[in-house]
């Protein structure tokens, strides 16, 4: 598979591994913000490999994992509405609200279909026209273009039984929120490819002028990932603190200009309130005044979400921000297993707790 | 979620692109972006194309790895 193969190469890996321990004089910090990420990294055995070496620790870039609780239940009530068919990314199912999820309400009546693209709820609206079709739309700056795109397409198709309960997500303030808060202590960050093939590489500069910190974007595939890794390491072992671009195939300097041009068309910035984290200011987007025929939230007038404390024992919070990793909440892998998740980490394949649960689990 | 797969677009129709993933033939939309061609590589998103993936970089990332680890041996 081209682009694929060719950059899962093992020796190649090996090399970099090498290199890698080679260079780093301490352990340092290093954290990867995205799920995509997370998974990689675990899958591949990166982070094993560099045990002892350096520390990587997974940041908040899941997005079904930073999905309140309270929102959660925001949907889950939409969808018991009479005529209503909730429309939503098959990870979300699963994740737990504060009384139930998206699988338990449908299994007891409610209509929840998954879509592989926010367009096929269009579709699904045009099927269905005494029904109204609402898109749970959870993601970052990778996704929210495509649901941005897709309220285009209805306005501009005259469709009025679509809507969408949309919660998306900015990376650079959650980042920024994070070393604001001064209570984990990161190095240097591994940034996400695909969010950045959007927004621009240009968009981490604060994190070298304000906080001195390193960045690298890099790729999915295991040398990418390490490649990055090895130009962060490189960067601190220099005293440099610059932003660089591996996943050069992908990603440019100032983004993807259509797709922020038809992102900002629709949303504009909001307070966002990730789960473990609480709110953060500007780090989130809401659909423009323009739009408002098409928000879901306006359409039914649901209330905004209420603070929901996460499951008792639940560590999700802690995880989320990389201040403990997975083995160290008392639930995992005892009360806390994919069959059985208690928190979202558990649950969506990109969640730091299930990479951990599927790839890093130590027999012993 | 932001999991996106590279394939090549062999045909493309009224904004929609037919794109080559691994064997499997997918659509995908071509609402955001710009200047895509048959014959280009672009990575798919959730039904999106959302970005061009570059042939030059592609090998220019590949062979800084070669070289080092090259560098390596050598020593
Ligand atoms: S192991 Fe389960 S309970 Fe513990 S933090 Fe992860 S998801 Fe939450």
């Amino acid at each position: 598979m081209k682009y694929i193969t060719e950059f899962r190469k093992r020796e190649q890996a090996k090399g970099l591994v090498n290199r890698i321990i080679e260079a780093a004089t301490k352990p340092y910090c290093i954290m990867e913000i995205c799920g995509t990420h997370t998974h990689a990294i675990s899958r591949y055995g990166v982070r094993e490999s560099l045990k002892g070496a350096l520390r990587l620790i997974s940041g908040p870039g899941c997005p079904v994992c930073v999905t309140s609780t309270g929102d959660v239940d925001r949907a889950i009530e939409l969808s018991r509405r009479g005529g209503v068919i909730l429309a939503t990314f098959g990870d979300m199912m699963r994740v737990p609200g504060s009384a139930s999820s998206l699988q338990e309400v449908k299994a007891a009546g409610a209509d929840v279909r998954v879509v592989y693209s926010p367009l096929d709820s269009i579709q699904m609206a045009l099927d269905n026209p005494g029904k109204e079709v609402v898109l749970f739309a959870v993601g970052f700056e990778t996704t929210v273009p495509t649901v941005a795109a897709t309220i285009l397409t209805a306005a501009e198709r005259g469709i009025t039984n679509f809507s969408a309960l949309a919660l998306p997500k900015l990376t650079p303030p959650a980042m920024k929120a994070l070393m604001d808060s001064g209570e984990v202590d990161i190095d240097a960050f591994l940034a996400p490819g695909h969010v950045t093939a959007i927004i621009g590489a240009e968009a981490y500069r604060f994190l070298a002028k304000d906080y001195g910190s390193p960045c690298v974007v890099a790729g999915f595939e295991p040398i990418d990932a390490l490649y990055g890794i090895y130009m962060l390491v490189r960067q601190m072992e220099e005293k440099r603190s610059d932003i660089e671009i591996q996943y050069k195939r992908v990603v440019t300097w100032e983004g993807n200009l259509k797709a922020m041009e038809v992102m900002d068309k629709v949303f504009e910035e909001a307070d966002a309130s990730w789960r473990g984290i609480g709110t953060i200011p500007m780090s989130g987007l809401k659909i423009r005044e323009a739009y408002s025929s098409f928000d879901a939230e306006e359409r039914f007038s649901i209330t905004p979400a209420a603070e929901v404390p996460d499951p008792p024992g639940c560590a999700c919070g802690e995880v989320l921000k990389g201040l403990i990793t997975p083995e160290e909440c008392k639930l995992f892998a005892t009360a806390c297993t994919p069959e059985t998740p208690v928190g979202p980490c558990m649950v969506s394949s990109e969640g730091t707790c299930a990479a951990y649960y599927k790839y890093e689990i130590r027999s012993a | 979620m932001c999991l996106g797969i590279p394939g090549k677009i062999i045909r493309i129709e009224t904004g929609m692109a037919t794109v080559d993933v691994a064997g499997a033939k997918k659509e995908a939309s071509l609402m955001l972006l710009e200047g895509a061609a048959v014959g280009d590589y672009v990575i798919v998103h959730a039904g999106f194309a959302i970005q061009k993936i570059d042939e030059k970089e592609a090998a220019e990332t590949l062979k800084l790895v070669d070289e080092l680890i090259e560098g390596m041996s050598e020593v």
